[in-house]
């Protein structure tokens, strides 16, 4: 069990799962270091994106890959309309309200799923499923390459995004300084709105990239949301570099745990680093503040 | 009563509170004057026990009470406000304040008269019922005043209860603070408005960008170069607005 | 006053008489209601009164739940002993937590959710461990005798569930008049305020906490004795954390009657819900719905009712 090659597999299967985490971790930070709220539906909004992203193979026959423009699109727009209709509203006060209206709605979106998409577990068949490709002593699933790839690709996309485009210096200067921001003319609403679509739209790219490997059911969002909570605070709140170096981290701690403690146990490492990262280091690895 | 020695605290780094001192004695209200940023909430938090001072002592009737928590300076006798006012929102005045009533008592009906005692004091009988959510600027400042009072300290700490406040609003509670005073509690207190400070301070401390420039009464403290440099360029258009 | 003290006497009355009168389908809902009405003040208290939103309170709950079910199932106990047994287990577990997450300086929703990420931990444990069977799950022998905390009659589960909401509603009015409830309501308002006047902030939090873990454990042994089965997913799901911070926060969180009112309220959703399903065919899987409207009732009354339900049965807004 303790064979290096064994452990080669799991550092690289724990990376390839971790790309993947990182874009979710990735919207979950935009959204904590533009608005400072904690997005609690952040699971459950990925979990939808992931059944539109199996009704469109299962409906049109559309390939996950295929759909990530349309996904993406469409979860950009979702995120933009709820913050104007509902997150906008309350995001000011008390930092545990907003947390209970996104507890709130992902209370309703998952059992909204529950009662239109059943408590079914759904796959979608992709043609290269079954295909692998050999890196060393490690068999790795052809579909998780591709996604780990594409998952970066995104991310520095999302990165050239915010360096480049005047939106993205925007949600920069907003993130810093809203006051500030606010003073010299920038639209501190529209950057928020904005801000919470692009943090939707990673999650509908995550959700094409994960749906040739992964599962969906309506409790799908529960498993991902202590998951990129966890990431986001060992990188430290609001840090896209945390982000990304946390992702990595969970990635194969998870994996890890999983081939040394087994499947049940192994889950135990992310919520142990979770809590050890708030009581002795809540500002995490990159943050500036908790 | 009160002695703060060479207190030095830093905020990353900036320098805030730069080796300052000063003294209360039983009895006085010191005011404690100074530019914005010039580092007075700092100290006064610092002697409050809300920062760990980098450097220097505070000692209260003799006893050192340096970087001990703000609840155990509270128990000594000694209990601040703040500048921005921090009611408790959501319950009434008379709750607000018996929460300071209750350090002293765990019994609810003394408490509560005791609350109603303290209100009469600062003039807010009538608003005993209203939520600390609805008060007025002038409601708060009076709010923070009585619940700090009803802990019954020796000394209490001001931190600019006239800031925000109208002429006549300002008339009214130097008034109330005269009356604190001569019901035997000693006051320290921040201020910007001048003309509030030399008709209630028997002395005053100058604090400049940290530093402690000047000490005196009121009259020697307008005369003092320094200050006028440092600060009454600045302040004497508020005197006149004042 | 008189008019309070009348409605409560009035009130009282109808629940003792309810379950002489009703089927016995009725009772156990009734149960139901107070039994959920307990475990939510547990979560009231430290939540609504003292302002320490828990995400994670079902850790408590689990608890006390495997606690006197382990010494009753594997060591042999009575689990009436083990009751108090349990108690101090779920306290106990409180008290870590808050003296861990308040020593580290958590607040707000740091807090809410470091208690998520402690009961996701002894979830997986308690899926994971040997003496708590792991995944299979833990089954109490059933032997209907009072002595053995089994009822043959429904009833008297019924009466046991009131007597425990009844206590939680008198624990819950003793805050409101004493100094350790106005110390929590001034903590919740505004910690820096509370510390300047003298109030000792951690050591509050700690003792709130302790106090509301002994409650939602003896919850939980409560519920192990009812169905006489737990497994890890009941005992430290996420489910009954909801459960019991939105019945609160509906019904109104940190108020005497929240927790009931909201329990009364969901109660009252599920089986309207549970009536659509057996009229209109098409709804055939509405078991969802209720929650769907449960989330929507949370998020309307966070956004605009933040005293919950109780705040629609006051004219004034609440003072002494």
């Amino acid at each position: 069990m303790f064979d290096p090659a064994f452990l080669f597999a799991g550092v690289l299967n724990g990376l390839l799962a971790g790309g993947i985490y990182v874009l979710v971790a990735v919207g979950l930070t935009l959204i904590y270091g533009v608005l400072h709220i904690i997005n609690f539906a952040h699971g459950s909004l990925l979990m939808l994106a992931m059944y539109a992203v199996f009704y469109l193979w299962r409906l049109i026959g559309i390939d996950p890959y295929a759909a990530l423009p349309v996904v993406i699109a469409g979860a950009f727009g979702f995120g933009f309309v709820l913050y104007r209709l509902l997150i906008g509203r309350y995001n000011h006060g008390r930092d545990e309200n907003i947390l209970l209206i996104t507890l709130g709605l992902s209370i309703v979106i998952d059992n909204v799923a529950l009662l239109f998409f059943g408590g079914d577990t759904q796959t979608i068949d992709v043609p290269y499923a079954g295909t692998f490709v050999e890196i060393g002593a490690a068999f790795l699933p052809l579909p998780k390459i591709i996604s780990f790839g594409a998952s970066l690709v995104i991310c520095a996309a999302l990165g050239v995004y915010m360096a480049k485009s005047d939106m993205g210096k925007a949600i920069r200067a907003v993130a810093k300084e809203r006051q500030g921001a606010r003073l010299v003319g920038i639209d501190v609403e529209n950057v928020f709105a904005v801000s919470y679509g692009i943090g939707i739209a990673c999650l509908g790219a995550a959700a094409c990239l994960l749906m040739p490997t992964y599962y969906v059911t309506p409790s799908s969002g529960h498993a991902f949301v202590l998951v990129a909570f966890t990431i986001v605070v060992l990188g430290g709140m609001g840090s896209f570099a945390g982000a990304a170096v946390g992702g990595f981290i969970i990635g194969i701690t998870e994996s890890l745990g999983g081939l040394f403690l087994g499947e049940q146990l192994g889950q135990i490492g992310i919520s142990l680093i979770f809590i050890l990262i708030l009581l002795l280091k809540p500002t995490g690895l990159f943050g500036s503040k908790a | 009563m009160l002695e703060v020695r060479d207190i030095s605290k830093s905020f990353g780094g900036l320098k805030a509170v730069d080796s300052a001192s000063l003294d209360v004695a039983s009895g006085e209200i010191v005011g404690l004057i100074g530019p914005n940023g010039a580092g007075k909430t700092t100290l006064f938090a610092t002697i409050a026990g809300f920062h760990r001072p980098d450097a220097g002592t505070v000692s209260f009737e003799g006893k050192p009470i340096t970087g001990l928590a703000p609840h155990r300076i509270c128990a000594t006798g000694m209990v601040r406000t703040f500048q921005i006012t921090q009611p408790f929102a959501g319950i009434s005045v008379r709750e607000n304040i018996m929460v300071g009533a209750y350090f002293r008592t765990a019994d609810r009906r003394l408490a509560a008269r005791e609350a109603e005692a303290v209100a009469a004091l600062v003039g807010m009988t009538d608003q005993l019922d209203q939520r600390g959510a609805d008060l007025t600027v002038a409601g708060r400042k009076r709010l923070e005043l009585a619940r700090a009072l009803a802990t019954g300290p020796r000394l209490l700490l001001l931190d600019e209860v006239m800031a925000g406040l109208n002429p006549t609003e300002i008339v009214e509670i130097v008034g109330v603070i005269r009356n604190i005073r001569a019901s035997g509690v000693t006051i320290l207190l921040i201020e910007h408005v001048m003309q509030a400070v030399t008709s209630l301070a028997e002395r005053v401390y100058v604090l400049n960008q940290g530093r402690m420039i000047a000490e005196g009464t009121p009259a020697a403290i307008a005369d003092n170069e320094a200050v006028i440099e440092a600060y009454l360029g600045h302040g004497a258009a508020k005197v006149l607005r004042a | 006053m008189s008019r309070a003290v009348l409605l409560c006497v009035v009130g009282l009355a109808a629940a003792v008489a309810y379950p002489l009168l009703v089927p016995n389908y009725l009772v156990t809902i009734g149960m139901l209601v107070f039994f959920t009405a307990f475990i939510g003040q547990s979560w009231n208290i430290a939540g609504g009164f003292a302002g320490q939103t828990s995400f994670g309170h079902v850790v408590f709950f689990g608890t006390g739940a495997y606690t006197s079910t382990i010494l009753q199932v594997t060591y042999g106990w009575n689990p009436w002993l083990a009751w108090p047994v349990a108690m101090a287990a779920g306290g106990a577990v409180g008290w870590m937590i808050a003296v861990l997450s308040f020593r580290a300086g958590l607040r707000g929703s740091y807090f809410a959710l470091i208690t998520l990420a402690f009961a996701e931990v002894f979830r997986i444990l308690a899926n994971s461990v040997p003496f708590t069977k792991g995944g299979l799950g833990m089954l109490i022998k059933a032997d209907p005798r009072p002595a053995n905390f089994q009822f043959k009659d429904p009833i008297w589960i019924y009466y046991l569930a009131l007597l425990l909401c009844i206590v939680s509603l008198l624990i819950a009015w003793q805050l409101t008049r004493s100094r350790f409830g106005a110390r929590l309501v001034a903590i919740r308002e505004n910690e820096d305020a509370a510390r300047a006047l003298g109030i000792d902030v951690f050591a509050e939090k700690v003792k709130v906490l302790t106090l509301s873990g002994a409650m939602c454990a003896a919850g939980g042994t409560f519920y192990a004795q009812k169905y006489l089965y737990i497994d890890p997913g009941i005992a430290f799901g996420v489910d009954k954390s909801v459960e019991m911070l939105l019945v609160s926060m509906v019904g109104g969180a940190g108020t005497i009657f929240g927790p009931l009112i909201g329990s009364f309220t969901l109660m009252g959703i599920n089986e309207v819900t549970r009536w659509l399903a057996s009229v209109v065919p098409a709804l055939k899987n509405v078991q969802p719905l209720s929650l769907i409207v449960y989330g929507i009732m949370l998020i309307l009354i966070v956004a605009r009712l933040p005293d919950g339900l109780m705040s629609l049965f006051r004219r004034r807004p609440r003072h002494a």
